[in-house]
């Protein structure tokens, strides 16, 4: 009896915790998606009751205006979504067919002068000349300022990634290898053939890495491009919200009061809500891949 | 987070070619016939692996154009740089610029702002992540754990910039923490104009962005101990905190002394978008928010102050460099595999 009673005071104790555990789970969980509630719901407001009541989690007068303003003459979106579109879909396919034949120099054994060109590869990632000379040979020496390339280039190549390509490549059965070249097949068979059709879950990794980089990066975007119709998405976020002319550069805004704020945040949305969507879906692949490199 | 597993892949060099190498990095070692030989030897092993070395040129190349050129250019700070003249063209000045840096307030302000957030990044990460993956843990099964860690991870598929744009609606006059204020019979706070708040604003954004990434780096970390030693606690009456106290986290410490090490050797690289976007490049809150990345990026592309920029940044290079052969020369001490070479 009095067993009993203790076993469920502990199923209780147990529950109440759990319970506990859940609360601030979930609490911590929202805290993480609210910010991104608000932009939700002030793009969805109406300009006065912003410029009245501040910004709210729930609109008070649901309208859909900012997106309809937007969306009317939706030249400057469209056009940094296809900047950001062809720079993201060319860096990712280059960066990771240069960064994986690299990875499968690295990864063979027999690979002449093997450690030099580690060291030469992995010394990067210790030492780099800073912002001021990369700055004046990009704007100097390659005069890339205001071309796509110079969206593109930079981060072709990220050491990092290699390393986790090179380490994956080398955990490949050593048997494929040996099969391959008693076929007589050639580097360039060997890798298409048999290394990438092995290995595409650090590829699929690595790729979307390359991928998010690419997307949500604004940093190139801030250094060297001047021209409007360069702007990647995220430089275009930033320019509208510290330069409100860059939304009245609008040709049909004459006449209307400018919804400046919420046009602001509706374009926030428009500019992260579908990709934020795709890579909270694909979001194993992440953290397969910090797994892969953060553990043991 | 970095790893360069050489041990492993070292074990699998063939024989000869590891012998190649060996020799190639101190050739003159050997008598001389000898390393005449291996060098033969090399070379007929370059001309068999020809079109493998060539898989290697794209590469080699890209990091001799962005990497190993720009690194030459560190000179331009003892430079008085100018662009008609270029950065061999520019005359010498030795120590100028650092002298002018120095001599400046700011170079303590932007070393003590970064050193001093960045600490306090890595201690409030830590400790913030190490807790939600305890919690994660204990309801790992439920149906409810995937919910948590997807809205967790949420905030690292956000760029600064949006961040930016968010803490701006929370912080600003009409934004929703003075209405909170207000609300509550308090009055109104000028954030953008107040610097003494912006290291806690500054601790909290960079947390919200980074905790989820973190407590699952540390999730894992706890899934990879040994389950059969919290069956034998629970045997032996251990209740839940209990075995939190005395398994968890004596277990996580090696990993989180590994992790901290390796972001102390990035302690003096700010993240330039935190800085740069969350405060919205306010020049009243640069007092404490002012860090050596946007030190020199305002004085390159605001005030076109090359001398100043470039001194900053070699500052930054030469102490970073450093901190990351120390840094990893500990880690390799207590773990040779997550050490960095």
């Amino acid at each position: 009896m009095l067993r009993a009673q203790k076993l469920t005071a502990n199923r209780v104790k147990r529950n109440v915790g759990q319970f506990i555990i859940h609360v601030v789970l979930l609490s911590v969980g929202l805290m993480c998606v609210l910010p991104l509630l608000v932009i939700l719901s002030a793009s969805f407001s109406d300009e006065l009751d912003i410029a009245r009541y501040g910004y709210t989690l729930i609109p008070r007068n649901f309208t859909t205006f900012a997106y309809d303003y937007l969306l009317r003459v939706p030249i400057q979106i469209v056009r940094a979504y296809g900047v950001t579109t062809i720079v993201t879909f060319v860096g990712t396919g280059i960066g990771l067919l240069m960064m994986s034949l690299m990875a499968y120099v690295l990864s063979r054994p027999d690979t002449p002068f093997r450690k030099p060109l580690s060291f030469f590869v992995f010394f990067t990632m210790l030492f780099n000349g800073g912002l001021v000379p990369f700055y004046i040979w990009i704007t100097q020496g390659l005069r890339l300022q205001d071309t796509l390339w110079v969206l593109i280039l930079p981060y072709l190549f990220v050491p990092w990634f290699v390393l986790l390509l090179r380490t994956y490549f080398a955990g490949l059965p050593e048997e494929i290898f040996d099969s391959a070249k008693v076929d007589g097949a050639g580097e360039w068979r060997i890798f298409f053939q048999f290394v990438v059709p092995l290995s595409t879950p650090a590829l699929a990794t690595v790729g979307l890495f390359c991928i998010l980089q690419y997307w949500n990066d604004w940093w190139l975007a801030l250094l060297f491009i001047n021209r409007q119709e360069m702007q990647p998405l995220q430089y275009m976020l930033h320019s509208i919200m510290t330069n409100s002319r860059a939304i009245m550069a609008n040709p049909q805004t004459t006449g209307i009061p400018l919804p400046v704020n919420t046009v602001r945040m509706a374009m926030a949305v428009l500019a992260t809500g579908p990709a934020a969507l795709v890579f909270l879906l694909l979001q194993r692949y992440f953290i397969h891949g910090l797994t892969v490199g953060a553990l043991k | 987070m970095l790893r360069l597993k050489k041990s492993s892949s070292e074990s699998l060099s063939a024989g000869a070619s590891a012998g190649a190498a060996n020799q190639l990095a101190a050739p003159h070692l050997g008598a001389a016939s000898a390393a005449h030989n291996s060098r033969n030897q090399l070379w007929r092993q370059v001309r068999r692996k020809w079109s493998r070395l060539l898989m290697a040129v794209p590469g080699i190349v890209w990091l001799l154009i962005f990497s190993y050129i720009p690194m030459f250019g560190v000179i331009i700070a003892f430079k008085d740089f100018r662009f008609d003249k270029g950065i061999l063209g520019s005359d010498w000045v030795g120590f100028d610029n650092f002298r002018f840096l120095f001599g400046t307030r700011d170079a303590l302000r932007i070393t003590f702002n970064t050193l001093f957030l960045n600490a306090v990044f890595i201690v409030t990460d830590t400790v913030a992540a190490i807790a939600v993956a305890i919690l994660l843990y204990q309801v790992q099964r439920h149906f409810l754990s995937r919910f948590y860690q997807a809205t967790l991870f949420f905030p690292y598929f956000i760029s600064w910039v949006i961040v930016g744009i968010f803490v701006f609606a929370l912080l600003s006059q009409g934004g929703v923490v003075n209405n909170l204020l207000v609300g509550v019979g308090l009055p109104k706070v000028q954030w953008y104009s107040s610097p003494q708040y912006w290291p806690g604003i500054l601790t909290l954004a960079h947390l919200w962005k980074s905790v989820g990434f973190w407590s699952l780096v540390y999730f894992a970390g706890i899934l990879a101990i040994n389950p059969e030693l919290y069956e034998a606690a629970a045997v032996d009456g251990a209740n839940a905190w209990r075995r939190v106290l005395h398994i968890t986290l004596p277990l996580l410490v090696p990993l989180m002394i590994i992790n901290v090490l390796l972001s102390i050797g990035r302690i003096f690289y700010a993240d330039f978008g935190l800085f740069f976007f969350v405060t919205r490049g306010e020049g009243l809150l640069l007092p404490t928010t002012d860090v050596i990345d946007t030190y020199v990026y305002r004085a390159l592309t605001k005030s076109a102050n090359i001398g100043m920029a470039s001194a900053a940044g070699f500052y930054q290079a030469i102490v970073g460099f450093t901190l990351v052969l120390v840094t990893n020369w500990v880690v390799r001490r207590i773990n040779p595999e997550r050490s960095l070479f």
